[in-house]
């Protein structure tokens, strides 16, 4: 057999391929991201802002997007698509057409002047065709990679691009290029595309100006979008006050051929409709869903604001038939229907919550590289092994597979990862490159020797900023000892050039002039290490972005503010230290606490990969909840699917099994863990919390007192042993969910009430079966079983938000009682068997287990990750991850592509042999730290504790860990004895680059 | 003819802030000329004590710019970042210095345009004001020095500190206090601190009577009696000398910076 290769393809490069690749790299593979189009980033890099935390979209994923950009074991290749794949898992042959961008992407320093001279235009698709862009052109100001590219069907070849471009990067005739790429795995995450509104005629959308699609207003919203964040309607420009969202617009629609729910637009019309309201106040929305699908982490909670504290007003089970334009005032006027009753509405905007559809690109793919689509046209995967493909060593992750959210997808992104690194972990770190860097100069006790360079960034600063004078102003500085000017000081040869100058006048700091140290301190810090300076001897002044850019037309303004920049940069450079990263050593091995599937899934992902796993569970046998459920799902019973699941772990030779055992204590840090049981103490590098949740136990509607009130799992026991006797059955949903106690959705009573009224009316079609809820959460495919059972002639009756149906013995008679939101009165039900829907609750152990790891719970006391959008799987501490139902109740196939996520998030740490720390942390005077503790608490990365001080035994003191200081400076600024210092933002060098700044300059 | 030019100084964090201004640049916003940039990895690094320092040198404004509530990329910085501009603004408005020449703002890194709008209407605000007089004022300058001494001061910090979390997570009984008792605590302190740096400086180089402080202190004389005897009791105010029947006080200069 030939040898595995140790890299992997990533096709796709939105928020899933950009997890993916990350994780991969950080795991030791080589990978190549390969994107369609010129820029990464995908949908979400159009979003305004993200549910429920209304995190700003840009802000959260741009570090991610530079981070992947410059990880030296990602190679980018955008603008290609994939055409071939030969070979066999572990060693495939993929074949690569990349379509040329007409500008060298090894010269071009994204600059724009390019784009500002082009004399054609065209719709801008990144703004929704909302506003014009040039024919050379970058999506958006923060794209990865930034390089422009010609789109051929506009340009008229004018030539004027390539005349202004001072890099020379403009290349009419470059052609598309054939490649061929070895890797031993793929992981396909190329997305979705959004429903065309147009196939909904009666919508009017493209017709009627003011009826928007929901991306496209998220567009509107956005502080980068064509209106510049104000809602306006694009007939005439006014703010909207009546704004309707229409729900389900190509979902749920069996007529434009999307049966099925996309998941995600419930939460992000709310999300719209809240943000709307925000940015235009009197804005008022109305959103018109058929069900209020709010299933997620703190979605429901989220909903509830948007009703009570926002006034979004929800009309539920509600359809629209259509929207009517007035031709004068252009407002929309809508028809629809609450049950039989129909109504007229008017409103000054309409968006329309489209659908997801799967990626252009999928039936291209399924057909080239032989995996199989779903009835959909989603790529298919089973219930069991969500993140494979039907063909062997190929992978899928996000939304291509199925509609979902994006913290959904972030977990499948990484679970990928675990599968994918499985099959060639033999060949970990083989095509990774490990820098080799000259010794470090020592630059203790030396004068300070500063070299300025000062950038003209082609025209972009030159045009506006008098650079020579620059440089001459900082040839007079205190402690400067060269300083030139660059063209462009990003370039390759200048780097060589910053190199040669440093050797040449002893250079023992380097200040740039130029653009922002967002984007390019890392490759300057690169170039001064190559020249044996340590990185942290650098110092940027951000004269273009900050500078020249804003102040085109004020150019001896401009100057003096460069050379005061300068003058700033320069006097904190005088001061700066070398910063030394501390090695921190890693054991090589991993605890998983909680022996259910998503335990037993993330110790196989880990095991799997060769690493030594502990796995810890509380009963005395492994299996969970799950292994004691018979009932069907997906193709096999989740029993049986448990019991093989049980014979891997035991039969890994990877894996410890401690039964009957618990988490006492646990010290010790990220890569260093010390985790106490009765057994004895564990060491590992890292831990996954997976300890499950619990099926609620009602004390309500006589459970417990009279035996035809059951649960869904008795039931479905009743099913499986075929002892269901009942002609007339009622389910209640929510019963322990959505109400004033436990106000969250548990996500996945809806789908198995539904999926069980099917089996009960297959096995007995004149039983009568009636389901009592609040709204129907059968979301992506399951809604199939929601249409099957409708079909099937399951009852379906809407009671209202904020009520519960009642039950009364009568004489031996069960009596239901529901408000039916449809005839709008009390129904009335004699069940001889009543099923209860019970919702999911935390652990009680949570509260304890959380103290001990140092994690936050959230307020529903289900554990808490570190962001709910793109750390689903992290918490804060770093080292420690999450996975499963103790996350938030889940289906199997979620918690399996989350608990194998979690396992890849543990191996990015404990296949390193040893962890940096960040250069820029605090640290601790000893001498004046007098131990008062203020500084513990604000610390959200646990990384300071409080010690004696060994010189001294009666004596306390702060001690910084520096494995888990992010270098925030929160405790320097609570310090009250300026014990704490922040290392690159010290005291002193803080005060020297303000103090410069209040100098009279030239 | 010279237009004044305000001097301003704007702290950015490097995630959100810093990437809004980048933004503001690379969208071509154009606004004046008048801010210098300081770059910071989060907002909570600047204490009360820089931007106090900054005014009191006569910096004519001073901007703090961070994460939304929310968004910080250390998690909750800038909530910590947000009582601590509080406390400065408390202590400024102790001085009498005009406590719009402080301002704190929220910019994401998808606001340039904010960002943009946000320096332009401080400098126009600033034009407004017209120069820190702190040069030209001697009494200015000492109560901002004042401030600056009571932003350092130990209690200040602590309880700037901790503000939040008594408000939100509760305290050493696991009880939560509501966030009114905490400004007033905060209210309090920060009067009480700046009062007591400033007789502090006052009794410096020439020994002062109670009355002549509360005189400087513009309050009543039983209110400054009260500074006067925790200032001794924590041994930094010493009974000068007896001037007829009226006591005279001076600082205890321990030396050191």
């Amino acid at each position: 057999m030939a040898d595995k290769v140790g890299a992997v393809m990533v096709v796709g490069a939105g928020i899933s391929g950009v997890q993916t690749a990350l994780d991969l790299a950080d795991s030791g593979f080589k990978v190549y991201l390969v994107e369609k189009k010129a820029s990464i980033g995908g949908t979400m890099a159009q979003l305004d802002k993200t549910f429920p935390t209304n995190d700003c979209s840009m802000c959260i994923m741009a570090p991610k997007l530079v981070a992947v950009g410059r990880h030296q074991n990602v190679e980018l290749i955008t603008g290609a698509e994939v055409e071939l794949i030969q070979g066999l898992p572990g060693d495939f042959t993929v074949t690569l057409k990349k379509n040329t961008l007409r500008v060298n992407e090894e010269k071009c320093t994204g600059c724009g002047e390019c784009a500002i001279s082009c004399p054609v235009e065209t719709l801008d698709e990144y703004n929704q065709g909302m506003k014009k862009r040039k024919a050379i052109f970058v999506a958006y100001p923060q794209a990865v990679p930034l390089v422009f590219s010609i789109d051929k069907e506009t340009c008229i070849g004018c030539g004027i691009c390539a005349q202004e471009c001072i890099a020379k990067a403009v290349e009419y005739e470059r052609k598309d290029q054939a490649l061929e790429v070895q890797v031993g795995a793929v992981i396909l995450s190329p997305g979705f595309e959004e429903f065309d509104a147009r196939l909904k005629k009666e919508y009017g959308y493209g017709e009627f100006k003011n009826v928007v699609t929901s991306i496209e207003f998220e567009r509107m919203l956005s502080a980068t979008g064509p209106f510049f964040g104000t809602v306006m309607r694009p007939s005439d420009g006014d703010i909207p006050r009546k704004v309707a969202f229409i729900q389900c617009v190509g979902s749920r629609d069996e007529k434009v051929g999307n049966p099925y729910c996309s998941s995600v637009c419930c939460m992000y019309a709310i999300k719209e409709a809240i943000i709307a309201g925000e940015h235009s106040p009197g804005l008022k929305p109305s959103i018109f869903f058929m069900d209020v699908r709010a299933f997620g982490k703190e979605f429901e909670d989220y909903r509830a604001r948007a009703e009570n504290e926002y006034g979004v007003k929800m009309y539920r089970g509600s359809r629209v038939a259509s929207v009517e334009e007035d031709p004068e005032t252009k407002n929309l006027s809508l028809r629809y229907s609450i049950g039989d009753e129909t109504n007229t509405e008017e409103f000054d905007l309409v968006v329309l919550s489209v659908g997801m559809r799967p990626a252009e690109d999928g039936e291209r793919l399924s057909k080239k590289l032989g995996f199989k689509l779903n009835k959909y046209g989603f790529c298919e995967t089973d219930v069991y092994s969500p993140l494979n493909t039907s063909r062997p060593g190929i992978f899928v992750s996000g939304s291509f597979a199925a509609p979902k959210d994006i913290p959904t997808t972030v977990a499948e992104a990484s679970g990928a990862v675990a599968k994918a690194a499985a099959l060639i972990s033999e060949a970990r770190n083989t095509q990774v490159t490990v820098k080799e860097f000259v010794p470090e100069i020592d630059v203790v006790g030396q004068e300070p020797r500063i070299g300025v360079f000062v950038c003209h960034c082609g025209i972009n600063i030159g045009g506006t900023v008098n650079v020579p004078s620059v440089v001459e102003y900082a040839k007079t500085l205190q402690g400067v000892v060269y300083a030139g000017e660059n063209i462009f000081s990003c370039s390759s040869d200048t780097q060589e050039k910053v190199k040669e100058k440093i050797k040449e006048h002893s250079l023992n700091r380097v200040v740039v002039a130029s653009c922002t140290p967002r984007t390019h301190e890392p490759l300057f810090q690169n170039t001064i290490r190559e020249a044996g300076l340590n990185p942290y001897l650098f110092e940027m002044a951000n004269i273009r972005d900050q500078c020249s850019w804003i102040h085109m037309h004020e150019p001896e303004k401009a100057t003096k503010k460069s050379k005061d920049l300068v003058r700033m940069a320069v006097a904190k450079a005088r001061l700066l230290e070398p910063l030394k990263k501390s090695k921190l050593g890693v054991l090589h091995s991993a605890v998983v606490i909680g022996g259910g599937l998503a335990g037993m899934t993330a110790a196989l992902d880990i095991a799997d990969q060769g690493y030594p796993v502990h796995l810890i569970e509380k009963e005395k046998y492994l299996g969970g909840n799950l292994i004691k459920i018979h009932h069907k799902e997906g193709d096999r019973k989740p029993k049986d699917f448990m019991n093989e699941l049980v014979g891997k772990v035991r039969d890994s030779k990877n894996i410890t099994v401690h039964l009957d055992s618990e988490v006492k204590e646990v010290g010790g840090f990220v890569g260093n863990f010390k985790v106490k049981t009765p057994d004895g103490e564990i060491d590992a590098g890292a831990i996954i919390v997976a300890t499950g949740a619990n099926e609620y136990k009602p004390s309500e509607y006589l459970y417990g007192q009279d035996k035809r009130v059951v649960t869904q799992l008795e039931l479905e026991q009743q099913l499986d042993e075929k002892t269901l006797k009942a002609k007339q059955v009622v389910m209640i949903q929510c019963v322990g969910s959505r109400n004033e106690k436990t106000p969250y959705c548990s996500r996945i009573c809806c789908s198995n009430a539904v999926k069980n009224a099917i089996d009960i009316k297959k096995a007995s079609p004149t039983t009568g079966v009636y389901i009592l809820h609040k709204d129907i959460r059968t979301y992506g495919f399951r809604e199939d079983l929601y249409r099957e059972a409708g079909d099937l002639g399951v009852s379906f009756l809407r009671f209202p938000e904020g009520t519960m149906p009642t039950i009364e013995n009568k004489a031996g008679q069960l009596e239901v009682t529901a408000f039916d939101t449809v005839l709008k009165e009390d129904v009335m039900i004699r069940p001889d068997l009543l099923v209860l829907s019970a919702g999911i609750t935390p652990n009680e152990g949570n509260e304890e287990l959380a103290k001990m790891l140092k994690v936050p719970l959230s307020k529903d006391k289900f554990f808490l990750e570190a962001h709910m959008k793109l750390r689903p799987v992290d918490f804060a501490t770093e080292g420690i991850f999450l996975a499963g139902a103790a996350h938030w109740p889940k289906f199997i196939d979620e918690t399996i592509a989350q608990a194998s996520g979690a396992a890849t998030r543990a191996i990015t740490i404990i296949c390193k042999d040893f962890l940096e720390t960040e250069g820029i942390i605090a640290a601790v005077n000893e001498m004046v730290c007098n131990g008062c503790g203020v500084c513990e608490p604000v610390c959200e990365y646990k990384a300071i504790t409080i010690v004696k001080d060994p010189s001294n035994p009666d004596k306390l003191k702060a001690m910084v860990n520096e494995g888990l200081c992010k270098g925030c400076g929160t405790c320097v600024a609570a310090c009250p004895s300026a014990a704490m210092e922040q290392k690159g933002f010290k005291d002193q060098q803080m005060y020297a680059i303000i103090d410069a700044a209040l100098q009279e300059g030239k | 003819m010279s237009e004044f030019e305000p001097k301003i100084i704007i702290f950015l964090c490097n995630w959100c802030s810093y990437a809004g201004a980048d933004l503001a640049g690379v969208s071509r916003y154009q606004y004046p000329t008048n801010a210098r940039t300081v770059r910071v990895m989060c907002s909570t690094r600047v204490s009360p004590q820089i931007v106090l320092e900054l005014l009191k040198d006569g910096a004519d404004g001073v901007m703090v710019t961070g994460c939304h509530p929310g968004d910080c990329h250390y998690i909750n910085g800038n909530y910590y970042t947000e009582r601590r501009m509080e406390m400065a603004h408390r202590l400024l408005k102790l001085t009498g210095l005009e406590s719009q020449r402080l301002r704190l703002d929220w910019v994401s890194a998808s606001e340039g345009e904010k960002y943009a709008g946000v320096v332009t209407d401080f400098v126009k605000e600033l034009k407004g004001l017209g120069p820190n007089p702190v040069h030209k004022d001697a009494k200015l300058a000492s109560r901002l020095k004042a401030a600056v001494d009571a932003s350092k001061n130990f209690r200040l910090k602590v309880l700037s500190s901790k503000e939040i979390n008594l408000i939100s997570k509760g305290n050493a009984y696991g009880e939560k206090i509501n966030q009114q008792s905490v400004e007033g605590i905060m209210e309090q302190a920060t009067e009480d601190e700046f009062k007591a740096s400033l007789i502090l400086q006052l009794t410096n180089k020439k020994s002062q009577s109670v009355k002549e402080l509360a005189k400087e202190l513009g309050e009543p004389t039983d209110r400054t009696i009260e500074h006067v005897v925790s200032l001794r009791s924590r041994n930094l105010l010493a009974l000068d000398h007896i001037d007829g029947a009226t006591p005279k006080y001076k600082a205890i200069v321990t030396g050191g910076a």
